[in-house]
């Protein structure tokens, strides 16, 4: 479709294109819309927070709201925000870097994103109805047993959204093992596609764990079983394996795809090819296992016993090994290079110190003796932060910067970027620096208040303005986007100067991707090519007809079916009238199944001639 | 491949299920999602064996559980793996009518071992009011028990709509990857049975 006759359509049109689309460019915009949106509504919970803890005593919200504000900035950023934000730039980029002209499962994709959609809207609809209160790690019995909705809220919103992020964990290993380009074997893969390739396995094996706590806490809370019910022979502990045997591997999910962002930027920016590329793909696959082999370090204090606390301790110490590898071949990377220092440059580089802050005082909880001091004080809430925000949220920046051209045709411009990035980057600092302080002299995490005279004060408030400029920071990327857009300017396919196949295509690409599947060489695929004075890549095969997947409404109805359902099951232990809302729910979405399986949808192709009068673009 | 080509093939290729790049990204997926599927049954039977202790001082494994219906139940359920396999040989075979007839046996033998299963529960409710919320035991049985039978109904069913669908048009290369993956769904709720069978009914009994 060209672009005049696109925007020539109403606004409708664009909605249903929308809503029955399977191109994963447009599932991109998709995920990174409301994963973007998530992070704001995360974000506004998260100044709500620092504002209550500016000053002992504080009165600004009471201590049940409070609860409910820890409870759901947690949740949000990491399930609402993070992930769907990361399955953006995978569905940006990793069907481009890999030469496809779209993902194995286009359907499947769909599907993907609205459950996680609207397991999202459960979550946050029950702010209208009384949200979950139990922390994001929702521990029974705390959880099984607090009163009204929020926790069933949480329950059906997470298994809803878990659902989406397995099927699109299993969408994106089978593109990357089955719809790669001729010549580019796996280790000529670009660093990005290896990380999200080690993330979705990892989503595979580690999202069923929580999908079976889910249901444990489901069936314990809505349908009277006793798993979590000491009265009745059940075990707390269960929960808290189950929780952590997704939880911890969950924390490399997020990471993972930002370390391969990096080392895209930091390549690509330095003119230098990837420094060890094969000991980063060694040491991605490496964290990637270790992962599974940690998450009783959450469970320090519940009392394991010494032996499986030392294992634990020295298997999570482990893992700094593959982690200063890779610091080691950033930096490595960058030395000697031609290095360009914009914005997506300025996050990368913040990044590497930051991270190593997180990563330290990651092998200090790691060691289970000190744990006991440290546990569930700030000193952990100071942690986490530098690893998901300095890895993980500066990543997401860094590769908005570097990536932004490509998904939208534009770029960001530098002047706000910087403007951000030393905003938020100042702030980040000013607000989680002292938490280590604020922790290690005793402030426990998750309390609604403090006392004066404990010399909590002053740390607090450092800790608040510093949330405020992180908060101005977000503001002004969101002012860049919104000016970028209004400008308008267009930028060629190329922008950077770039080094792997995404930058071969126009930007934003035509439909297809690539008109002709073309011919990978070597690592740095397009880098191959222009080190030989060539302008683009060899193709593969000879101009021919390109099959494409058709659109589909039944992605949507399938999680709308589900998101009714929801319904149904939070609000029958109140009347089991509401069971009719399971019911019809339900019936839409395996009626929405069956209709998938018994009509025939064989995709649609875009002819030879078409494609030479430049359909598509 | 044109969309006439796979729908009216002109030979069926050795293995029709894997010519397709669709075909190809099926298989490999779906064994993908059995991965997924086993890490959740491995979740289910991690928290069956903390639990299965947990009786509350009656209706223990040991008293409950009787071995013979369990034991038609399991042989149900193998023999229909059997003759599952029988069905994907005659469909590499393109032999259609034969792998109907197959499948349709499956389908059978999947509905005996079902109505067993309905029949267990049922005794055991109403016979020892040993249910769902009696104990962290019960809980635990029926929950991992449920999952697996819930598997075998949803089995049954996709084999049975993907049966009646293709009736009357035959085999083609656009619908012989979806009958290999629902075989292969129905092998893998096997192997699931198989470790049900050791851990809660022998365990049950001997442990």
């Amino acid at each position: 479709m060209s672009t005049a006759v696109a925007q020539n359509r109403g606004l409708g049109a664009v909605i249903w294109d929308y809503l029955t689309t399977v191109d994963h460019k447009k599932i991109a915009h998709l995920y990174l819309v409301s994963g973007g949106l998530f992070f704001l509504i995360g974000g506004l919970e998260a100044m709500i927070i620092r504002i209550q803890l500016m000053e002992p005593s504080n009165n600004f919200i009471s201590a049940g709201l409070y609860n409910e504000m820890i409870t759901m900035h947690g949740t949000t950023m990491i399930f609402l925000a993070a992930m769907p934000i990361i399955f953006a730039l995978m569905n940006a980029v990793v069907p481009l870097q890999i030469g496809a002209r779209d993902v194995a499962f286009p359907f499947l994709n769909s599907l993907g994103f609205w459950l996680f959609l609207f397991g999202g809207l459960i979550l946050n609809i029950s702010w209208f109805t009384g949200a979950p209160d139990a922390g994001w790690t929702n521990y029974a019995p705390l959880s099984t047993t607090s009163p009204g909705h929020g926790v069933d809220y949480y329950v059906m919103g997470l298994q809803i959204s878990g659902a989406g992020t397995l099927i699109g964990g299993i969408n994106f290993l089978v593109t990357i093992v089955n719809m790669r380009a001729p010549g580019m074997t796996y280790m000529r893969m670009p660093l990005f596609t290896w990380t999200v390739f080690v993330t979705s396995t990892l989503i595979l094996f580690a999202f069923p764990a929580l999908t079976v706590g889910l249901f444990l806490m489901m069936f314990d809370r809505m349908f009277g079983s006793a798993f979590f019910d000491v009265a009745l022979g059940g075990n707390a502990m269960i929960w808290e394996h189950l929780f952590w045997i997704f939880g911890h591997p969950e924390v490399y999910i997020l990471i993972l795809p930002a370390f391969g962002a990096f080392s895209e930027i930091f390549s690509t920016f330095s003119k230098k090819r990837l420094f060890g590329y094969s000991a980063m793909v060694f040491a991605t696959v490496l964290i990637g296992f270790l992962a599974f082999m940690v998450w009783a370090h959450h469970m320090f204090t519940v009392g394991l016993g010494p032996i499986a606390n030392s294992i634990f301790a020295v298997a999570t110490m482990a893992i700094a090994v593959p982690t200063g590898i890779k610091i080691f071949n950033w930096l490595f990377t960058m030395w000697g290079g031609n290095i360009r220092m914009n914005s997506a440059m300025l996050w990368s580089v913040a990044f590497i110190p930051t991270f190593t802050i997180g990563g330290m005082t990651g092998v200090m909880l790691a060691a289970a003796a000190a744990d006991y001091q440290y546990h569930d004080t700030y000193f952990v809430v100071a942690h986490f932060h530098y690893v998901i925000v300095g890895g993980l949220v500066f990543g997401i920046f860094a590769s908005l910067h570097y990536w932004w051209p490509k998904m939208f045709g534009q770029v960001l411009n530098e002047a706000l970027g910087k403007w951000t990035f030393w905003l938020f980057f100042i702030g980040f600092h000013m607000t989680f620096f002292i938490q280590h302080f604020l922790g290690l002299i005793g402030m426990p995490r998750r309390y609604w208040t403090y006392q004066e005279g404990q010399g909590l004060e002053v740390g607090n408030m450092i800790s608040t303005v510093g949330a405020f400029l992180m908060a101005i920071g977000t503001l002004v990327f969101i002012y860049n986007i919104v000016q970028t857009a209004v400008k308008g300017e267009k930028v060629s396919g190329d922008p950077w100067d770039g080094r792997t196949l995404e930058w071969t295509i126009p930007s934003p690409p035509p439909h297809y991707n690539f008109k002709q599947t073309p011919l990978v060489r070597g690592l740095d695929a397009l880098w191959v090519e222009k080190s030989e004075g060539k302008k683009g890549m060899t193709p593969a095969e000879p101009l021919g007809d390109i099959h494409m997947p058709n659109n589909s409404i039944l992605p949507f109805l399938m999680s709308l079916g589900l998101f009714i359902a929801g319904f149904g099951f939070i609000y029958q232990v109140d009347d089991k009238m509401w069971l009719i809302l399971v019911f019809i729910g339900m019936g839409i979405t395996l009626g929405s199944m069956l209709t998938r399986s018994v009509k025939d949808d064989l995709g649609h192709h875009i002819h030879k001639e078409d494609l030479e009068k430049g359909a598509g673009e | 491949m044109s969309n006439e080509d796979v729908l009216n093939p002109k030979e069926m290729p050795h293995e029709p299920e894997k010519a397709t790049l669709e075909g190809k990204n099926k298989f490999i997926g779906f064994w993908f999602f059995l991965g997924g599927e086993t890490v959740l049954f491995a979740c289910l039977f991690g928290t069956y064996l903390a639990l299965n202790g947990s009786t509350m001082g009656e209706n223990t494994p040991e008293h409950l559980f009787g071995l013979e219906l369990v034991f038609i139940m399991t042989m149900l359920l193998l023999t229909s793996s059997l003759t599952s396999v029988y069905a994907m040989y005659h469909m590499k075979n393109n032999d259609f009518g034969k792998m109907q007839l197959w499948l349709g046996i499956t389908v059978v033998l999947g509905l005996g071992f079902l109505g067993c299963e309905i029949y267990e529960f049922y005794h055991y409710i109403h016979e020892y009011e040993f249910t769902f919320r009696s104990s962290a035991f019960g809980s635990a049985f029926y929950t991992l028990v449920g999952f697996h039978g819930g598997h075998v109904l949803f089995g049954l069913s996709w084999i049975t709509a993907l049966m009646i669908r293709n009736a009357r048009r035959g085999l083609n290369l656009y619908n012989a990857p979806k009958f290999y993956i629902a075989s292969l769904y129905w092998h893998f709720i096997d192997v699931v049975w198989v470790f049900i069978f050791t851990v809660v009914y022998l365990m049950g009994k001997v442990g």
